[in-house]
């Protein structure tokens, strides 16, 4: 593959996005909206008295407190995967909306960088939203918290290339269970979302640790409460090569879907 | 052939041929067990309405699709506008206006911001967008329809919306992938008017069609492929005189006497069983003997037509 393929010229898919997503973006804000409070309603009301405190980082958190930015980590996935799996197989395979693209000066490499950086941005959108809400109960610590919006960004770009890789390797929309039920369900419960890793079995570890989403959990509870257990850094170097490898990967497949 | 030559290239003044708009040089395309286009050349000059006609099957999608490379070919060169597409494909495309077949119409865009959107694919800036936006769905009689959505569209301003999408980098080829298919009369007289008037500005259009009618009326030139090669190169009439003739006769209930008779004067013809069609070779008509000796039943006397040409070269088998 030539460099020369993908150019700033991505960022006109990215506004076509964009401009489709206004006409639906107060129905696409409910839910980073609504879903925080629910969430906080739940486990602060209902499962906080059973839980009590969880030991964190060497803190004593409330419950809360503790799931209140793997909230947002967990958001950041949804709102990239269900953008790059659903919502850009229908644009490629039902709308056709790819190869009318094809028609004109943009190339193909284009169009699949567009649609991740694209997913990325609704992920950060969402978590944004996300953050004024669990601010404003006294959730996350500003001004640090606000790096939380990049930060999803960031791991928009890794949840966003994983789920085009799929798009380019199923064969129908209905398929997209398997990767929602081996690969997302999993990572959404064991990635030091509801207990910390340090509670799993020895064994069970290392497999949290390659979890992508429990280095997005760490960075976010590390802008939001100042906290974490893993070294940054590492997290931000795993999502980092993650998401590049499944760009790479995405580019591939995509390619080799589209061109025929 | 000779003759052909002079018809592909229009002459400047002063004789040195004009450089094709179109040149496609032993163009082969495999898939992983069919070979789709096997072997095929030809040129188009500028100006020049192609036309790409063949059963289903035959190529011509793959061929378009290589034409504004979407599709990378197996072998073989295609220039336009004297460049590579392998090479040049985004200078070539910035020149090139597609309509495929499929709607990739944006369904969540209206009529007008499908158009402004598509322009921005090709750099041309916002406030001159909606200017060539609103001169196209004048042009396509689509003004009225302009904040409507995609999805509440007849399939008739569907196509025509797809069409001035497709003129909105104000190309100097136009490429068109069965552009009528599926329409109503109505709506497939006013995109050959529309066409018509597209040519006359001089534009080079490539056109695939399935309707004879169409390709008759709207091309100069246009050749008939089946089974991934051409088998045929010329103007609709040149091709009628010479593949069926002026004269075709339809011979409905023929007997063994027309059938010896025809044998017996060596006239082309093809025999359906219930029914006999014979193509009268220039200088030799024979409606007055034919109506007078052999039409028990029916005859239908009438022209020949490029359906004509393309059954008998494309055979009457179904496909597909």
């Amino acid at each position: 593959m030539e460099l020369r393929v993908i150019s700033w010229r991505f960022f006109k898919v990215w506004r076509r996005n964009l401009v489709t997503f206004q006409k639906i973006w107060k129905v696409s804000f409910i839910t980073p909206l609504l879903e925080p409070l629910l969430f906080v309603a739940a486990f602060g009301l209902g499962f906080a008295g059973i839980v009590g405190n969880v030991r964190y980082g060497g803190a004593e958190l409330s419950y809360t407190a503790f799931i209140a930015p793997a909230l947002i980590a967990t958001a950041v996935m949804n709102n990239a995967f269900f953008e790059t799996t659903y919502a850009s197989f229908v644009r490629m395979y039902y709308q056709k909306t790819f190869d009318g693209m094809l028609a004109t000066p943009l190339s193909i490499e284009e169009i699949i960088i567009a649609e991740i950086v694209w997913s990325a941005t609704k992920a950060a959108a969402a978590a944004a939203i996300m953050l004024g809400v669990l601010g404003a109960f006294g959730y996350v610590q500003f001004p640090a918290g606000v790096l939380a919006i990049p930060l999803a960004f960031f791991g928009g770009i890794a949840f966003g290339a994983v789920g085009l890789f799929f798009t380019g390797i199923i064969p129908t929309i209905e398929m997209f269970n398997l990767p929602i039920f081996l690969f997302v369900t999993p990572m959404f419960l064991f990635s030091g979302t509801f207990f910390p890793v340090s509670n799993l079995p020895l064994w069970a570890k290392p497999l949290a640790l390659a979890f992508p989403l429990h280095h997005l959990v760490e960075l976010c509870r590390l802008v939001c409460l100042g906290r974490h257990e893993t070294v940054p850094l590492l997290s931000v170097l795993y999502l980092a090569v993650f998401g590049f490898l499944f760009t790479v990967l995405a580019l591939v497949f995509m390619r080799r879907r589209l061109i025929k | 052939m000779a003759a052909l030559k002079d018809l592909r290239y229009e002459r400047k003044p002063g004789g040195i041929p004009m450089q094709p708009i179109i040149d496609v040089q032993h163009l082969f395309k495999k898939f992983q067990d069919t070979t789709a286009v096997d072997g095929v050349s030809f040129t188009v000059a500028p100006g020049e309405f192609f036309g790409l006609l063949g059963p289903n099957g035959a190529g011509k999608t793959t061929t378009i699709r290589m034409l504004y490379g979407f599709s990378p070919p197996t072998r073989g060169i295609i220039r336009i506008f004297g460049m590579d597409i392998a090479r040049d494909w985004r200078k070539i495309k910035a020149r090139i206006g597609v309509c495929q077949q499929d709607n990739t119409l944006d369904p969540d865009l209206t009529v007008e911001q499908n158009l402004v959107v598509f322009a921005s694919y090709f750099s041309i800036p916002s406030r001159e967008a909606a200017n060539r936006a609103g001169e196209l769905l004048e042009f396509f009689a689509l003004s009225n329809r302009r904040n409507a959505k995609v999805a509440d569209l007849s399939g008739g301003m569907i196509r025509r919306l797809i069409l001035a999408r497709s003129l909105v980098n104000r190309p100097d080829l136009l490429i068109l992938d069965e552009p009528t298919t599926g329409l109503d009369p109505q709506s497939r007289h006013q995109v050959w008017d529309r066409l018509e008037r597209l040519k006359a500005s001089g534009l080079s259009i490539v056109l695939t069609t399935h309707y004879m009618e169409e390709a008759s009326r709207l091309c100069d030139r246009l050749v008939i492929v089946d089974s991934g090669k051409i088998l045929v190169d010329g103007s609709p009439e040149a091709l009628i005189a010479t593949h069926a003739g002026r004269h075709v006769i339809e011979i409905g209930g023929p007997d063994q006497a027309l059938r010896d008779y025809l044998k017996a004067q060596q006239v082309p013809h093809d025999d359906l069983g219930p029914r006999v069609i014979l193509y009268s070779p220039e200088g030799q008509d024979l409606s007055a003997a034919i109506r007078d000796d052999f039409c028990h039943e029916k005859c239908t006397f009438r022209n020949g037509t490029l359906e004509d040409v393309f059954l008998r070269l494309t055979g009457r088998e179904l496909r597909e």
